[in-house]
């Protein structure tokens, strides 16, 4: 029986894998094409310096964007490297997984559509401040 | 959205491929060193993989959707926002599977505040941290997932402020 769910574990383990591969192989290819295709300038054009507006321009990137977070984390970690701030970058990495513009239909559906439009709001506020607090948390050590 | 069944990633694939194919065309000088980062990043993330899969197996072998829906119920109170928050934390996959069983729990009365507050705390991957400190720290990580727990009950709890602030007797929305 254990080693029946073990092996049902795994299988389930991989499948996932397997699932995201692609989109993860396919989203690295964007990535090294954008590294080599768009210069750093461009980013700087997309982020203004501003802080408030760089978290609230990522923070919007990354409610339009889905799917898996590790995809999140190495495009956030080449933003970083491009020069956009981490108070930004973290708001991005944040309202990926917490706001969702494409499952909404999907959200309001099953959960209600006043559910799907006050969670969204509050988790895209919340992205921001989230990423405030740890900069500055980060920061001040 | 990608199932199991899908084959969105794969054409998802096809398309970058074709875009690599077109530009190759154009600009070989700009796809070879494009490659050449793609393998360093291919390189650099194996070992996280291989320690992703190990985690969400294990995930799997020990976490019970079924069982942790028996503990969310109405009226949980302190216990129920403890549970929603850690049940997001540990719950893998994509979100929309987890749509028909939250469905199912806010249909036998469970809080709209715990609902909010577990998918928030799903941001916070604990398979996927090798990563997240590979390219962040460790001190970035551990600030930025503690702050997202404590951020979860809150938003939770404004989304059901919210709910209440904008009820519409009249309308049908739920």
């Amino acid at each position: 029986m254990e080693t029946d769910l073990a092996r049902l574990s795994i299988t389930k383990a991989w499948r996932a894998i397997w699932t995201t591969l692609p989109v993860l192989l396919g989203a690295m290819l964007l990535i090294a094409l954008a590294s080599t295709f768009i210069s750093d300038s461009a980013y700087a054009s997309v982020f203004s310096g501003n802080s408030f507006l760089d978290a609230f321009i990522a923070a919007a990137l990354g409610s339009i964007l889905a799917g898996n977070p590790a995809t999140s984390y190495i495009l956030g970690g080449e933003l970083l490297e491009s020069g956009v701030s981490l108070f930004a970058v973290t708001a991005f990495l944040v309202s990926w997984v917490t706001v969702g513009i494409i499952q909404f239909p999907a959200e309001s559906i099953l959960l209600g559509k006043r559910f799907a439009l006050f969670r969204n709001l509050t988790a895209f506020i919340f992205s921001i401040l989230v990423a405030f607090i740890t900069v500055s948390l980060v920061g001040a050590w | 959205m990608v199932s199991e069944k899908s084959y969105t990633g794969w054409y998802f694939l096809g398309v970058v491929a074709l875009i690599y194919l077109i530009l190759y065309l154009l600009a070989p000088e700009g796809i070879i060193a494009s490659l050449y980062f793609f393998s360093s990043l291919i390189v650099k993330l194996i070992p996280v993989f291989v320690l992703v899969f190990v985690l969400l197996a294990l995930a799997n072998y020990f976490i019970k959707p079924k069982l942790l829906a028996r503990h969310m119920g109405h009226g949980s109170g302190l216990k129920g926002w403890i549970i929603a928050v850690f049940s997001g934390i540990i719950s893998t996959g994509p979100i929309y599977m987890w749509y028909p069983l939250l469905n199912d729990m806010q249909n036998h009365g469970m809080r709209n505040g715990l609902l909010a507050a577990f998918l928030y705390a799903r941001a916070v991957k604990v398979p996927l941290f090798p990563i997240l400190i590979l390219y962040f720290g460790l001190t970035y990580t551990i600030v930025l997932s503690l702050i997202i727990i404590i951020a979860a009950p809150l938003q939770g709890l404004l989304t059901e402020e919210l709910m209440e602030l904008f009820k519409n007797e009249n309308s049908s929305i739920k």
